[in-house]
């Protein structure tokens, strides 16, 4: 076969492989409640809630090129929305979610707003994140409706019958929930780098300007991907708030837990579809070894400090990412193959 | 409330801005060269804070006598971390540059964490609990003066030290002109390595200080490193006199609000003042437009 190829049969037999290769991991990653011990569904569950974190990141950064260090916050407020309305208000998660991403999304056109506005970017758009985030932190500290300092809680029970509506039930029933979603954002962040809209975000990371030369609405499609990222992490925090069913302002707002988030993508592959996947996978189940192996001794921080080791080698050595160099090794194997 | 209290406020918030200003210094000295965001900044601060509490415990040094040997350790410090690791990164894009030092931060924070663990301790000097009484009801803390004088003699021999000497000027000619500076056979790398130690300096001798007037945990990190970023960013990211100018701001800012409203929602006053800055004047009030 000839090496030159023309690329739309490139992008289709690409796509092609790449259903391929996502419909085997959704059979092995569907049957795994079956297989797996409860232990190891709790790592799953967790890998998947960073992975659908990791996605919903990478839209904004991967995708539009615009940097939030503040991604803990729309966790936060999703979390919160939909907590608050089901301890107050007695509704179920599922008018929950619609009330956390109206209030995520709002909050995220409002940053967004702030920063492509007044043209605030690089080191200023992330700190204008930060800033955000932390304000909100301490906010929801002093808001007695929500808990405040001491946390808000909600009520747990019937664990053993499943109830998806009311997301009450078991780990399996909160496994499903959250490939499912997992599953629907990355068909989503496919179709979008395969679209219009996604080419028009590839125009802009790589250069605004030009961009705007070439007629590409700038703030539009920034304001789009800020929206549509912060939506989707909304759903990760209802996610959270019904799974862990316990929110205190200075885990899920903090500093920490906003790098946490960008961790997957960047050692997976920032902008690729599956970096922030790749990166959960690898991540998740590491910090839960290194947590489980070293409890004997007490230790805090060893997670972190790994964690931490792991970024600053991947971006000395690897800083496309391990996706882009794991796909070269796998390409380069086969070369007829395709 | 009377007058006295504002005042006292005030001058207690002036003094503790001062220390703000010399560890905002720091990091407006690294950008201002390298054109490198520390984001490891209030880690660094922290480790500063972690030396002199040893030194103290240790061989019963104060912490305004342990600074010279903070400063030192934190020089070879930062040194050996822009020679080591961000020299070879001067070309990747920005964000990653962002992402390594947010990550040497991570483990300089979790260092300190698994080897001082997570309570918070502090260092009593004999005269904590001494203050100056001034005509008009002013009371000034000992330790607070004694921490903002330090702080203004090191951000001026800092200032001199740039302005008149021959390593300060090739530094600042790095600084204007990176092409130029290398033309007439500056070491640049070098010269780097350099401005990060002395900006590390900085930043370790305002952690020393400032141990005097806070307890020191290892989570402190983050906050403090977004107060020297509200700080810069209000100054001006990149000039001298604007950080120290930020620092006032901020420290008069913080303790007015915990006199008026309450202490603990004293940060949410500066990042509303960040917010303020970014909108009506993003280069800041020193800065020039970017």
């Amino acid at each position: 076969m000839s090496r030159v190829r023309r690329p739309a049969d490139w992008l289709r037999r690409s796509a092609r492989r790449e259903v391929g290769a996502v419909v085997a991991m959704v059979a092995v990653l569907a049957v795994a409640p079956f297989v797996v011990n409860s232990y190891v569904l709790t790592v799953l569950i967790n890998v998947m809630f960073m992975a659908l974190l990791g996605l919903a990141w990478n839209i904004m950064f991967g995708f539009a090129g615009q940097l939030s260090l503040g991604h803990a916050l729309f966790v936060g407020l999703g979390a919160y929305t939909s907590a608050a309305i089901a301890v107050h208000f007695g509704y179920g998660p599922a008018f929950g979610a619609i009330a956390a991403v109206l209030v995520a999304t709002a909050v995220g056109a409002l940053v967004g707003v702030l920063g492509f506005r007044f043209s605030i970017s690089g080191v200023y758009f992330i700190l204008l994140t930060i800033a955000f985030s932390e304000f909100v932190r301490i906010l929801v500290n002093h808001l007695d409706w929500l808990g405040g300092t001491g946390g808000l809680f909600l009520p747990v029970r019937n664990r053993s019958s499943s109830d998806i509506l009311n997301l009450r039930g078991s780990p399996e029933m909160f496994y499903y929930v959250i490939l499912t979603f997992t599953g629907l954002t990355l068909a989503l962040c496919a179709a979008l780098l395969r679209s219009r809209l996604g080419f028009y975000w590839l125009a802009i990371r790589e250069n605004p300007r030009a961009a705007e030369a070439l007629g590409v609405d700038v703030f539009r499609y920034k304001m789009l991907a800020v929206m549509l990222s912060t939506a989707l992490t909304a759903i990760g925090g209802v996610f959270y708030a019904f799974y862990y069913n316990n929110l205190f302002p200075d885990q899920i707002f903090s500093v920490g837990f906003s790098i946490e988030i960008t961790l997957g993508p960047i050692v997976g592959g920032v902008g690729t579809l599956f970096g922030p996947i790749i990166g959960a996978l690898l991540l998740s189940p590491l910090g839960e070894l290194l947590t489980a192996w070293t409890a004997q001794w007490k230790i805090d921080g060893l997670k972190q400090l790994f964690f931490g080791i792991t970024v600053v080698l991947i971006i000395m050595y690897q800083p496309m990412g391990i996706w882009p160099w794991l796909y070269g090794k796998l390409r380069s194997r086969k070369p007829t193959a395709d | 409330m009377p007058v006295e209290a504002y005042l006292n406020a005030i001058v207690g918030g002036v003094l503790t801005g001062l220390v703000y200003g010399l560890s905002a210094l720091g990091l407006s000295v690294i950008f201002g060269v390298i054109r490198i965001v520390n984001f490891a900044h209030g880690e660094l601060m922290v480790l500063g804070m972690y030396l002199a509490l040893v030194l103290f415990r240790r061989l019963g040094l104060e912490p305004l006598e342990s600074v010279p040997v903070v400063a030192v350790i934190l020089f070879c410090f930062g040194y050996a971390l822009q020679a080591g690791i961000v020299n070879r990164l001067m070309h990747v894009p920005e964000h990653m540059q962002f992402l390594l030092l947010a990550a040497v931060g991570m483990v300089i924070t979790s260092a300190t964490l698994m080897v001082f663990g997570p309570d918070a301790q502090n260092v009593f000097v004999s005269y904590a609990f001494d203050s100056f009484a001034l005509p008009g009801g002013l009371l000034i803390d000992k330790v607070r003066l004694y921490a903002g004088v330090a702080s203004v003699i090191l951000a001026v021999a800092l200032l001199l030290f740039f302005r008149y000497t021959r390593t300060g000027k090739s530094i600042r000619a790095c600084a204007d002109n990176n092409l130029g500076a290398r033309i007439i056979g500056l070491n640049v790398r070098r010269l780097f390595a350099l401005t990060f130690g002395i900006g590390a300096a900085c930043i370790g001798a305002a952690g020393s200080i400032i141990l005097m007037l806070v307890d020191v945990h290892p989570y402190l990190a983050s906050e403090y490193t977004l107060v020297a970023f509200v700080i810069v960013i209000i100054g001006g990211l990149g000039s001298p006199l604007g950080a120290l100018l930020g620092g006032l701001l901020v420290g008069v800012s913080e303790a007015l609000a915990g006199l008026l409203v309450e202490p603990s929602l004293k940060t949410m006053f500066s990042f509303g003042l960040l917010i303020l800055t970014l909108l009506v004047r993003p280069q800041g009030l020193l800065g020039d437009r970017a």
